[in-house]
């Protein structure tokens, strides 16, 4: 018999399975890839530290300069809005808390729900208005690679479905969160392999930056 | 007791009743307790009265298969209009082996009597699953005759058939894995007759009350969801109609079963609550004549009404945790994974190591003889 | 036998009586938006409302702060058939709260009428075509002139 509830429990089972274990060898393989490869040696003397730098970068590139702000204000506004709206309602959602606390043991205070789904409509917009921002600016139309879409389809369709499970607009609700942890997986097992990888290596490259900065004695 | 005598069929509700000396009043006041236990609003009071005029008094055959009579429990709490005096009395309940008087031979020979006198009219009612046609039917059996052979041959004269509790309506209990006996439901094997499911484990008394109800009425089953449960009772989930509702949005949770939250009544999502993913009427109904419920007791909702609830994973697990061992898969993929990448990483060192060791330095003036 | 003897004050069993007597989940204040557009309904076109309220989720408490704040009228009728129901007029004029009994004393059903005069206190009309004959019936069998009337 093929029901919601049977989709539900088929995602919340082998399916899970499935997708966290291709996450977590794909992920861990990679980030020890990074690690363990380094970088090419560099034989020319040290001008300076490498830590400090390091972790400068990692805290000014995540602040955009007065400068790029004022080249791409669109960006660095509604890129920070929906980041950061994905984050809290990830880490947040106290049905998010519960998920991790039994796949980590690890557990941390919640949001009230109105808080999480006030953010979390705000990110729909915000995904939204990066997609249409991308199709009418003439040079990241350009730039744009197949890959970019498809993350920004799975990173909308996350949230969207969640927004629906949350609101109950689909029913019956086990179709609704079996849709919404579906797009999870789906997620979890392109991340390693797409350029969703840098919500892990995001600050490991801005500190190796920073840290070849430091190395030559520049501002970092 | 009443519930076996022969009635004439041919008189409409209000007319037995007024002849039993029951007033218009009363006769209202019925319809009022009706229209409420069929969860109908209350506007719909004076089309029930006109219903009910009319209504006549329809042969019911109950059949209990792979059960533990908790449904037939449940009926006989079922309290407004009282069950003995009023719903048994409109309907003729011709077999019913917990319920009738009569035992062995003359028990089968009434039920096979109802058959007959009312092929093709009478509601059939069965709650607990059975052994599936392929499955061994000596699982199960009443008076040597298998589950399976029963029913069907039941079903076959039946006007329409209702699956009381989650085991008739979704296999239940006996179904869950790794489903010794082979139980199916009552509508995996009923595929030409109307099927009305009935869920809970065990339903709420007057939700079964109110499907009879709404038949004896209407004359007609009523609404049905995607799972073929009446919409007036299943059409909206536990999650929506809980009076604990405003602490979920306000993100007040109860941690543990004695923490201060459970004590101030806040939501049990986080204590394994399944009313999200719940659809019945026991926020609104409630249970023990409208006593209270088990939310309101304080008890997260298991799901019973739910297809699959049995192997759904734990009781006091949340919602949103996977059944499976996740975090071992997460553990185990995640060493696998450093491992493999940090042995590709080293081999890639240990080549570019070994090729810096055969490299042979080329000066400018070399390379310019060579071009 | 009394509470020491039977040892329940050793149990570590806690009741908490949330503060302000009844706890009010705050689910009955909707109905009254429900009821004040019933009212308006009914000055403007007559038209009734019947709100059943057992078919709402309340919590514990929140039909009591209900019907306190509803209050009370100055009718109060009983009516037996089928058992009692109660009638009872609140403060509110035209706002009505039936309360249907069996004869067990278990509450069938508990309405808020929104109406000049809930349907189940007049005299049924259905009933009206007995009501010469029994007054006959009961004229034929008095005695003229007795000092006794019949009950």
């Amino acid at each position: 018999m093929s029901d919601p509830m049977d989709f539900l429990l088929l995602t919340k089972g082998p399916l899970f399975n499935l997708a966290v274990t291709v996450f977590a060898l794909g992920m861990a393989a990679r980030i020890l890839e990074i690690l363990v490869n380094g970088r090419r040696p560099n034989y020319s003397e040290a001008r300076g530290g490498q830590w400090l730098p390091g972790l400068r970068t990692v805290l000014t590139r995540s602040v955009a300069d007065p400068g790029t702000f004022k080249r791409a204000p669109f960006n660095v506004v509604v890129g920070w809005l929906w980041h950061l709206g994905f984050i809290v309602t990830l880490l947040f959602f106290i049905p998010h808390i519960a998920l991790i606390k039994s796949l980590l043991g690890l557990s941390w205070p919640g949001l009230p729900n109105p808080v999480v789904d006030l953010v979390t409509a705000v990110t729909l917009v915000a995904l939204v208005a990066t997609l249409v921002h991308r199709r009418t600016h003439r040079v990241k139309r350009r730039i744009s690679t197949p890959e970019d879409y498809l993350v920004w389809t799975l990173v909308f369709l996350l949230v969207l479905s969640g927004y629906l499970a949350y609101n109950r607009i689909i029913n019956p609700y086990p179709l609704a969160l079996g849709l919404h942890i579906l797009c999870a997986e789906v997620f979890l097992i392109v991340l390693p392999f797409t350029k969703l990888t840098h919500i892990f290596t995001v600050f490991i490259a801005r500190w190796y930056n920073g840290a070849s900065f430091g190395r030559r004695g520049v501002e970092s | 007791m009443r519930v076996f005598e022969k009635n004439p069929l041919e008189k409409g509700l209000a007319e037995r009743l007024r002849e039993h000396g029951v007033s218009r009043r009363g006769f209202l006041k019925f319809c009022a307790a009706t229209a409420s236990m069929m969860a109908l609003p209350p506007a719909m009071i004076p089309a029930i009265a006109a219903a009910l005029e009319r209504a006549r008094r329809p042969s019911v055959i109950w059949l209990s298969f792979q059960e533990c009579t908790g449904c037939t429990e449940s009926l006989t709490r079922s309290h407004a209009p009282t069950v003995e005096d009023l719903i048994l009395d409109l309907i003729s309940l011709d077999y019913h082996h917990t319920l009738q008087a009569a035992a062995g031979e003359a028990a089968e020979a009434a039920r096979e009597q109802a058959m007959r006198d009312n092929h093709g009219q009478y509601l059939l009612i069965v709650d607990g699953s059975l052994p599936g046609p392929d499955a061994n039917p000596g699982y199960s059996t009443i008076a040597g005759v298998s589950n399976y052979s029963m029913l069907m041959e039941a079903v076959e004269g039946a006007a329409a058939v209702i699956a009381v509790g989650t085991c008739a309506a979704f296999g239940g209990l006996p179904a869950a894995a790794p489903n010794p006996t082979g139980a199916v439901s009552v509508m995996d094997l009923v595929k030409d007759k109307p099927v009305v499911n009935v869920s809970g484990c065990p339903p709420v008394p007057m939700v079964i009350t109110g499907v009879l109800a709404h038949f004896l009425t209407f004359g007609r089953l009523p609404e049905l969801d995607e799972y073929h449960r009446p919409l007036a009772f299943f059409g909206q989930s536990i999650h929506d109609r809980c009076y604990r509702r405003p602490f979920y949005d306000k993100g007040l949770f109860a941690e543990t079963f004695d923490d201060a939250g459970a004590r101030a009544g806040w939501c049990l999502y986080r204590l394994g609550c399944k009313g999200p993913s719940t659809y019945n009427a026991c926020a609104t109904m409630r249970w023990n004549a409208g006593t209270s419920w088990p939310i309101e007791a304080g008890h997260p909702c298991l799901g019973c009404a739910e297809p699959r609830f049995w192997d759904a994973g734990g009781f006091y697990v949340p919602l949103s945790v996977p059944t499976g061992p996740a975090s071992d898969y997460l553990l185990a993929a995640g060493a696998v994974g450093a491992v493999a990448g940090a042995v590709v990483a080293t081999k890639a060192r240990g080549r570019a190591k070994e090729e810096a060791a055969v490299r042979q330095p080329v000066t400018v003036e070399e390379l310019e003889q060579k071009l | 036998m009394s509470a020491t003897m039977s040892g329940l004050p050793s149990i570590p069993v806690q009741v908490e009586t949330p503060a302000g007597g009844g706890a009010c989940h705050g689910n009955a204040l909707a109905i009254l938006h429900e009821v004040r557009h019933a009212l308006e309904r009914l000055i403007s076109t007559g038209e009734a409302t019947r709100i059943d309220l057992h078919a709402l989720p309340f919590g514990a408490g929140d039909e009591a702060w209900l019907t306190a704040l509803l209050g009370t009228g100055e009718v109060r009728a009983t009516i037996e058939a089928l058992g009692p129901t109660s009638v009872q007029e609140t403060a509110i004029p035209g706002v009505w709260l039936v309360d249907y009994h069996n004869a067990e004393g278990q509450r069938l059903a508990l309405h808020l009428e929104i109406t000049c005069i809930p349907g189940i206190l007049r005299t049924q009309c259905r009933e009206l075509d007995t009501a010469v004959a029994t007054l006959d019936t009961r004229l034929g069998a008095a005695t003229p002139g007795g000092s006794r009337p019949l009950s």
